[in-house]
């Protein structure tokens, strides 16, 4: 088959997926679409089109409230424009929680499979150390890592994989623990097929579902995470903008200026709201059963 | 039940030794470790470092110093704070009660409202009143925390002037009620992202209850449909809640960490975060262990408190 005539026909298998229709069908999953999307766009081209810098500091226009101008969200203590700044933050905010995602969700099925596919002995140690994890408010655990080790964007994020990755494990141990006993496995171990290749490529392929809905549902929580820490003060660093730490100073402001606080707040909960309505509609088309609620 | 008693005190221990594990490397991989609070001192030369390090042993091989420190931890002996040389167990002891009340009132008020939307949601279930409460509980599990604080404070403090902005007490005053004015706030702000999680849980655990045998006996019978809904209905989906209780700790200590700082709450979060700032790290490393231990606690008090309720579970 040659590319041309190959295209539409894997658009049109696209379009016929039950998967695609289910989630198209889904008004809260479109819209959660849109908002990432719109999100993103905002954030990767904004800064292109406005007239200011997000570091250039303008003593003379500072506290300016929303809409002064070109400034259509204001400015901060320095006079750098908000908009400008946002933008820039939310470009750091989500590539963290992106890569976050993708990190602790290799680091979750990585742990999830073996532990499923072995059981015994390695089972049990992995799923208890993933207890072990799971029983420290990883708030916690994030603030002191992240004040432990020197602040930077790819250390916040490995920090918070490192925090995060639990979930996925447990989900997709559960998975690999029913796929084992299934025949297409046994035929697998009777043609001597390696472990490692019917854990990988196998079972895994059977599991993708779960694993695309918590790495989805991931991002949302790595993008509250980071803004959690960087409005503590232990994450992202200025002058590199983040939503978290853009609302770190905004608390002794709020009454002079409370849109320093309210704008990224918004712009975060956008986000993560956004990404929970993706994840939900994917649960539903990927007819994942409910783990959780 | 003492079987599983046993069973169950076993992996909580086992559990603690490896949340220890993880907190002692996380102490000691700390730049400069233990002694950089003294490498900061002025005159301190590399001599008095060293001895420093051989009066605390910290020059002893890490598996030993381990196996010190955890014998220690077990007498009750949590070492003290750098910045006030207090054992760490009193100066955690002085923040508990401010968090236990906060996560108290906040787990009371996410119960009380999130049972009763979770429970309406589902005997109205595709309604209007369910589809808005869908959406808003997955508003409400996005929005951060400190956010909401701040909004709240915002509004409530500055432009209305309802509620004090921080704080647990006015100086001077204390009373019960100048507390409870102080905690409305805090308390409502922490209960947000709890009603959401009790909700959606409701919600699935009365629908599952609802289309079962006896339950439609219970119609049949006549009974008022009141009546089927408490007795019958709410009594049944309440039971896995108190799993979830237990569940939910973990995220509720990670709300207060947050829900103290942005109101000046005197807690444990607010405490953490004054250790981590001054790299006061034996308060850090005991609070990381209490929270851990206050978590299996309440997880093993819920599935205790379940066996004891539901008739049908044996512990084994």
């Amino acid at each position: 088959m040659t590319a041309a005539s190959s295209s539409p026909a894997l658009r049109r298998r696209f379009r016929d997926n039950r998967a695609v229709r289910r989630f198209a069908r889904n008004p809260l999953a479109l819209l959660g679409l849109f908002m990432v999307l719109g999100l993103t766009v905002a954030c990767f081209l904004g800064p292109h089109l406005l007239p200011f810098d997000e570091l250039y500091i303008d003593l003379r226009a500072r506290f300016a409230p929303p809409l002064t101008g070109a400034h259509i969200f204001g400015t901060d203590p320095l006079g750098r424009d908000i908009a400008a700044r946002l933008f820039h933050a939310g470009q750091v905010s989500m590539t963290v929680g992106f890569l976050a995602m993708v990190i602790s969700t290799v680091i979750g099925t990585v742990v999830g499979v073996v532990a499923g596919y072995r059981g015994g002995w390695t089972g049990t140690v992995l799923m208890r150390l993933v207890d072990a994890f799971l029983s420290f408010p990883s708030v916690f655990l994030l603030l002191t890592l992240a004040a432990f080790i020197k602040p930077s964007p790819m250390t916040i994020t490995l920090i918070i994989a490192f925090t995060s990755w639990m979930e996925v494990a447990r989900i997709v141990e559960a998975e690999v623990k029913s796929l084992r006993e299934r025949e297409f496995v046994m035929a697998a171990r009777m043609l001597g097929l390696s472990n490692g290749w019917i854990m990988f490529r196998e079972i895994l392929p059977n599991v993708m579902g779960p694993i695309v809905v918590a790495a989805t549902l991931t991002v949302a929580r790595s993008i509250l995470m980071e803004a959690y820490i960087s409005f503590l003060g232990y994450g992202i660093q200025p002058p590199l903008p983040s939503w978290g730490n853009m609302l770190n100073g905004a608390q002794q402001y709020l009454a002079a200026a409370p849109w320093l606080a309210i704008v990224p707040g918004l712009a975060i909960t956008i986000a993560v709201t956004g990404f929970n309505f993706i994840g939900d509609g994917l649960r539903d088309a990927l007819d994942v059963r409910s783990h959780n609620g | 039940m003492a079987r599983f008693l046993i069973g169950r005190l076993w992996q909580s221990i086992v559990l603690l030794l490896l949340v220890s594990l993880i907190g002692f490397m996380v102490l000691n991989l700390a730049p400069g470790g233990p002694l950089s609070q003294f490498a900061l001192t002025p005159g301190m030369t590399k001599e008095a470092l060293d001895r420093i390090a051989e009066q605390m042993g910290l020059n002893r091989p890490l598996p030993v110093q381990y196996l010190d420190w955890l014998w220690k931890l077990v007498q009750g002996d949590w070492g003290r704070s750098f910045r006030d040389n207090r054992p760490v167990l009193e100066v955690i002891n002085s923040h508990l009660f401010a968090t236990l009340l906060l996560m108290g009132a906040s787990t009371f008020l996410s119960m009380l409202i999130g049972g009763w939307i979770g429970i309406r949601s589902a005997i109205r279930q595709g309604s209007a009143f369910d589809y808005a409460m869908t959406v808003a509980c997955f508003v409400a599990l996005s929005i951060p925390t400190f956010w909401v604080g701040l909004v709240a404070i915002f509004l409530f403090s500055l432009r209305l002037g309802w509620l004090p902005a921080g704080n647990m007490y006015t100086v001077g005053d204390g009373s019960f009620s100048d507390i409870l004015v102080h905690l409305v706030m805090p308390a409502c702000v922490l209960a947000l992202v709890n009603v959401a999680i009790w909700a959606r849980y409701m919600r699935t655990a009365t629908l599952e209850v609802i289309n079962q045998d006896f339950v439609r006996t219970a119609r049949a019978k006549g009974l008022p449909p009141r009546r089927v809904l408490m007795k019958h209905i709410v009594g049944n989906a309440l039971l896995p809640m108190i799993t979830l209780a237990g569940m939910q700790l973990p995220t509720l200590l990670g709300g207060a960490l947050v829900t103290e700082t942005v109101f000046t709450w005197p807690g444990m979060g607010r405490l953490f975060l004054d250790s981590l700032g001054y790299n006061d790290y034996p308060v850090v490393m005991g609070l990381l262990m209490f929270s851990a231990i206050l978590v299996l606690i309440g997880n093993l008090l819920a599935d205790l408190l379940v066996a004891f309720v539901d008739p049908r579970i044996r512990l084994e």
